[in-house]
């Protein structure tokens, strides 16, 4: 393995790559409805309901009905938005969430028809930063949207996200060093490898606890939704957007829950390794990985269902003087350990 | 002179506990305390009635759509056409018009019978009077709510529509529920 900076961990001819790209968004972007089918069924059952039930066999094909109603809208803009940013805003959204996809690790290097072909979009060997960048540009997303609509509500949301995914990136980032340093890589195909004897939430409880509360907070999800806020800011950044915008700031929302518990699946909980020493065949890899993503997509409705919204100073305040140091302490205490 | 606010100023709580490392830890435990209460509510399963399909039972003295009744031997109409019915309606949403029973045709056990009986369901009030105010217990009021329609000339019901046996499309309460 090489050992320069940023390098691209790749040796597969340029053909596998794009088969990959493809592959990796066809079926992401084909399990995306289903998850918002599986989250409006399971509220429901939080809240003693059934959810949707009525569109096709058991309500699953909700979402097709309602991407024809989207798609169906007629595309309109205020007359105070700017026109350019206010198209561009949902696409940089959606862009860099699935950009951040090619890093989730679904598998080890495995012999497709004798060619090695690593079960992943690329290894990069800087694999969280290239995450946490594509998480800073998609601030942008939801800033340039909340500005360039030209609404007041939409400001506010913009303003809150600047804020509260700042703020939150940071512990997020913290909470993830422990890790890192443990597993003395960067590459995400080497920390799940490095977590063949021991997955890394055990020894670093604290900054896997610290990285999902911080993960609520970076992908606008309840407790954390200020940014949408529907009780106060109407929709927040997207109170403008209807029709493909909104889907594109729906699925950019999606997506970034399943990048997070991507991340938190390889990082935390070992990616394609199974607990007790069992080693099934490669092409099971893939679905453990899904399986655990759904453990932490379940963990996610379940704490919307939950919790009620933080008000923003508690939200600041939980921010920098709870989580802050707690992810600093942690990355400390870890430090020291692997040192001596 | 200012305004004292005294007791008026309520306290702002910024932390749930005695400072921030035990908020912290009580934080944690209540929000799993509070998963344990939503996982408790999926386990109950929900209690959504799927309308169309499933429907609430209704009590017995439920005030529905209004049926007008026959002798069960004779096969008479127990409208006599008195319109104390019509009377007693505070939406006036009843319409009779009498005519004498002859001999060779003799629709109700009375002198008269009532040789139109139309009631306008779209202004009824289901009050229930005309039910009380029928001196022959020839009005009542059954179980059926479901009485949307097209146009409103369809919400007009005729004798013939009142007295017809109506479809049983709503379930009754058994005793006891």
């Amino acid at each position: 393995m090489r050992l320069d900076i940023a390098a691209v961990n790749y040796f597969e001819p340029w053909w596998i790559q794009i088969v990959k790209a493809l592959l990796i968004f066809l079926v992401i972007f084909g399990v995306l409805p289903m998850l918002t089918v599986y989250e409006r069924k399971l509220l429901g059952r939080f809240q003693h309901r059934y959810g949707p039930n009525r569109v096709g066999p058991f309500g699953l094909l909700q979402p097709m009905a309602e991407i024809v109603k989207f798609a169906l809208k007629e595309p309109f803009r205020p007359t105070t938005s700017m026109g350019f940013l206010f198209r561009a805003a949902p696409a940089l959204s959606i862009l860099t969430a699935v950009g951040a996809l090619a890093l989730i690790p679904w598998g080890g290097v495995t012999n497709i028809f004798g060619t090695n072909v690593g079960l992943y979009g690329i290894d990069v060997s800087v694999g969280p930063l290239y995450v946490f960048a594509l998480g800073g540009i998609s601030f942008y997303g939801i800033l340039l949207g909340g500005w360039a609509s030209g609404s007041k509500y939409s400001f506010l949301g913009g303003m809150r996200a600047a804020a509260q995914l700042i703020s939150y990136e940071v512990s997020q980032g913290l909470a993830l060093v422990g890790v890192l340093i443990s597993a003395q890589t960067l590459s995400l195909v080497g920390i799940v490898n490095a977590q063949r004897g021991m997955w890394y939430f055990i020894p670093q409880l604290v900054g896997f606890l610290i990285f999902m509360v911080a993960s609520f907070a970076e992908t606008n999800r309840a407790p954390f939704d200020l940014v949408e806020a529907d009780a106060e800011l109407v929709g927040g950044y997207f109170t403008e957007y209807g029709g493909t915008g909104f889907v594109a700031y729906l699925f950019a929302e999606y997506v970034n829950m399943i990048v997070v518990s991507g991340m938190a699946t390889t990082i935390f909980l070992g990616g394609w390794l199974m607990p007790f020493g069992i080693h099934p065949p490669t092409w099971v890899d893939p679905f453990v990985v899904l399986a655990k993503m759904m453990i932490f997509m379940t963990l996610f409705i379940w704490i919307r269902a939950t919790l009620p919204r933080l008000r923003y100073d508690q939200l600041m305040s939980f921010g920098w003087k709870i989580l802050l140091p707690l992810a600093t302490l942690n990355l400390l205490v870890t430090a020291i350990i692997v040192v001596h | 002179m200012a305004y004292d606010p005294g007791s008026d100023v309520i306290e702002v709580i910024r932390h749930p506990g005695k400072g921030p490392a035990i908020s912290t830890l009580r934080v944690f435990g209540e929000t799993l305390r509070g998963m344990k209460t939503t996982l408790a509510r999926v386990a109950e399963g929900p209690l959504t009635i799927q309308y169309p399909e499933e429907k609430t039972p209704v009590y017995p003295r439920f005030r529905g759509r209004h049926k007008l009744h026959k002798f069960e031997d004779s096969g008479l109409e127990k409208c006599v056409g008195c319109s104390l019915c019509a009377a007693a309606c505070p939406a006036d949403c009843i319409r009779v018009v009498a005519a004498e029973n002859t001999p060779d045709n003799r629709v109700s056990a009375g002198e008269r019978y009532a040789a139109v009986y139309e009631i306008n369901l779209s202004r009824c009030i289901f009050c229930g009077y005309c039910e009380v105010a029928c001196p022959f217990d020839a009005i009542t009021m059954g179980h059926d709510y479901e009485l949307s329609d097209y146009t409103r000339s369809d919400l007009i019901f005729t004798k013939e529509m009142l007295l017809a046996e109506p479809l049983e499309r709503t379930p009754l309460r058994t005793e006891g529920e």
